[in-house]
């Protein structure tokens, strides 16, 4: 189990690392340089080469690299001169409002994949399954925003129910003050979610239930009700976990996306914003900061997933 | 990306055991047949040509400008001289949707086929060398994969002015790492197989092992995923598209078509938002029908990531 725990700490160490190498380069590949996109095109060379000279861009790359990490290390995103703010402090004030939109949406769609994805396993082929079968079809063909223009069309512009811009509130207690503003981007990452989780979770369900101990367990007179709820669902749990690290950047994606339809204050919205108007340190922050969640995204739901299943234990420490 | 979930069944037979044998040759046809009897597979085929001839044929028989805009003819509803209305700079929509559809369909189809290529070089190369190389050669895949496509296309379309041979290189540079692992993982059971181990044995070359051997036994899971790359890359294409980092105006896109409808959906235009998103959706469901159509047949454990 150390063994294990060891050796995938160790490959997301690297992952991570290879994540700020790429970004690193990234920032090299702005045509003209740093200095000339942020000072303007008609900047002098003397102000650049003091621009250069106070950012450390006149050191050799590999020094400017190991800079660069060294600010990493200390949390610290880089500086966006267009705002005159740290990316570190803008990222800090605006996490919160993603992950309550972003959290909340993954847990209702937990709640909503896992029972629905069992019923469909249980009731293969009857009328429920291929309902949600191809409802679940056509959500995963929509591109998020898609999905996001028909609900504002269906529910905030035909039938005035909800409104189509999330609040716009700088904390979360000001975004809770206004749930009905709430529902439609929720609504929306929930719909993508849960299209991409009940697939799964049939599957793997419809894979559980042709187990032998499943057999045993119906032979043995358990009732059905606890066939499901005992192994059935807590087996197809271990594979939910590692779908959730999977998704990562699926989540993030259509987070960007519902982010910049529903106009939600948030680190998507900000990273289309700062690429529009080329703020290169708020999008190169913006990136590291989502690879780096997605890396330990993934690894959380690898170390879940051994914890969960002690066979992988096994495989693990071989 | 089911291969982490699932283990594949390890029931297939290794098909024909002579070193030279292609071994899927006889299971295509079959695999053929297999498909003919999925009709909703048969439907997203029959959807894929109908838009690809409308597409690319349309535009000779039904001529419209897209490069001039008519501010005489801004958001026209459907009507005579224009089925499906013109937009906000005066264009017609459904000259608009075939020339959009054009470079989609295009890039789409340059992209799977590089990504592929790519990937499953890459896959299978360090599938069977395994060791060192494979470690150094997946964690290149997980790093590429860790930042996600959109946010690294976004940056790249900010900094670089799109033209329709970049958007297909950067997306093919996102795009192959599916099939990498995919095929890695195939590759990885196959090395050991009775089948390899013989040519091994026979002194035949790690070329030859790969190029002849690994790669035509993975077809069938490489065919299916290319499949899906399609249908992935138009999504991601129009979401591009949709945010305004795409292919710049005049030319058309069906993610820019939604996007510009969009800003108009309170005044009513629905002819140039639905219109729009609905060639996104079944083009993408049709790329996903056969998809599944194909994993199916070829009983390829393999669905969209």
């Amino acid at each position: 189990m150390t063994a294990f725990i060891v050796r995938r700490v160790g490959q997301a160490v690297i992952v991570v690392i290879g994540v700020t190498a790429v970004t690193f380069l990234l920032e090299h590949l702005i045509p003209g340089n740093l200095a000339r996109a942020i000072l303007g095109s008609r900047a002098s060379p003397a102000a650049i080469a003091a621009f250069n000279q106070a950012n450390g861009l006149d050191h050799p790359l590999v020094e400017q690299y190991a800079t660069f990490l060294g600010h990493l290390a200390r949390g610290d995103l880089g500086y966006s001169y267009r705002l005159n703010q740290s990316v570190d402090s803008l990222v800090v004030h605006q996490l919160p409002n993603d992950l309550l939109i972003v959290g909340t949406a993954l847990v209702l769609a937990l709640v909503i994949a896992i029972p629905l994805g069992i019923a469909q396993a249980t009731r293969r082929n009857r009328a429920l399954d291929h309902l949600a079968t191809s409802a679940a079809f056509a959500l995963y063909s929509m591109p998020s925003y898609w999905l996001a223009i028909l609900l504002i069309a269906g529910l905030s512009i035909a039938v005035r129910a909800f409104p189509a811009e999330a609040p716009q509130a700088a904390t979360v207690g000001g975004m809770l003050a206004d749930p009905r503003a709430l529902v439609l981007p929720v609504l929306t990452l929930t719909l993508v979610n849960v299209a991409l989780f009940s697939r799964y979770m049939r599957a793997a369900a419809i894979g559980t239930l042709a187990e032998d101990y499943i057999r045993v367990a119906r032979a043995k007179g358990l009732p059905a009700r606890l066939v499901l709820s005992r192994h059935v669902l807590r087996n197809s749990l271990i594979s939910v976990t590692t779908l959730v690290g999977l998704s990562f950047p699926a989540i993030l994606t259509s987070g960007l996306v519902v982010e910049y339809v529903f106009n939600v204050p948030g680190v998507g919205l900000t990273y289309y914003t700062a690429a529009v108007n080329s703020d290169y340190p708020v999008e190169l922050g913006i990136t590291v900061l989502v690879g780096v969640v997605t890396v330990v995204g993934n690894l959380c739901a690898d170390l879940a997933y051994a914890v969960l299943d002690p066979r992988v234990r096994y495989d693990g420490a071989r | 990306m089911t291969e982490g979930l699932r283990a594949r069944p390890l029931t297939e037979a290794p098909g024909p055991a002579g070193p030279d044998a292609t071994p899927t040759g006889s299971g295509h046809g079959a695999a053929l047949r297999a498909f003919a009897r999925h009709r909703l597979g048969l439907a997203g085929l029959a959807l894929i040509a109908a838009l690809t001839i409308c597409c690319f044929l349309g535009p000779l028989v039904y001529h419209t400008d897209q490069v001039h805009a008519n501010i005489q003819a801004t958001n026209l509803p459907p009507g005579p001289g224009h089925p499906l209305g013109t937009d906000s700079n005066g264009y017609d929509i459904l000259g608009r949707l075939m020339t959009g559809g054009q470079s989609t369909l295009e890039i789409a189809l340059a992209v799977a086929l590089l990504a592929t290529a790519f990937g499953v070089a890459w896959g299978a190369v360090s599938g069977y060398t395994g060791g060192l190389a494979d470690a150094v050669m997946m964690r290149v895949v997980d790093i590429a994969l860790a930042i996600p496509a959109i946010f690294l296309l976004i940056f790249l379309s900010s900094v670089l002015r799109p033209t329709v041979g970049l958007l297909i290189l950067v997306l093919s540079l996102l795009s192959w790492l599916g099939p990498a692992r995919l095929v890695r993982g195939e590759a990885l059971s196959l090395r050991t197989r009775e089948f390899v181990e013989a040519v091994r044995v026979m002194g035949g070359a790690r070329r030859r092992i790969v190029v002849r051997h690994l790669i035509p036994n993975t077809f069938g899971v490489i065919v299916v995923s290319a499949t899906f790359q399609v249908a992935d890359a138009i999504i991601l294409l129009a979401t591009l598209s949709f945010l305004g980092f795409g292919l710049p105006p005049p030319a058309a896109t069906w993610g820019g078509m939604l996007s510009q409808g969009t800003t108009y959906l309170l005044d009513g235009y629905w002819w140039e938002v639905y219109p729009a998103g609905f060639v996104i959706m079944f083009t993408v469901i049709a790329f996903n029908l056969v998809g599944d159509a194909l994993a199916a047949s070829l009983d390829a454990r393999l669905g969209p990531p």
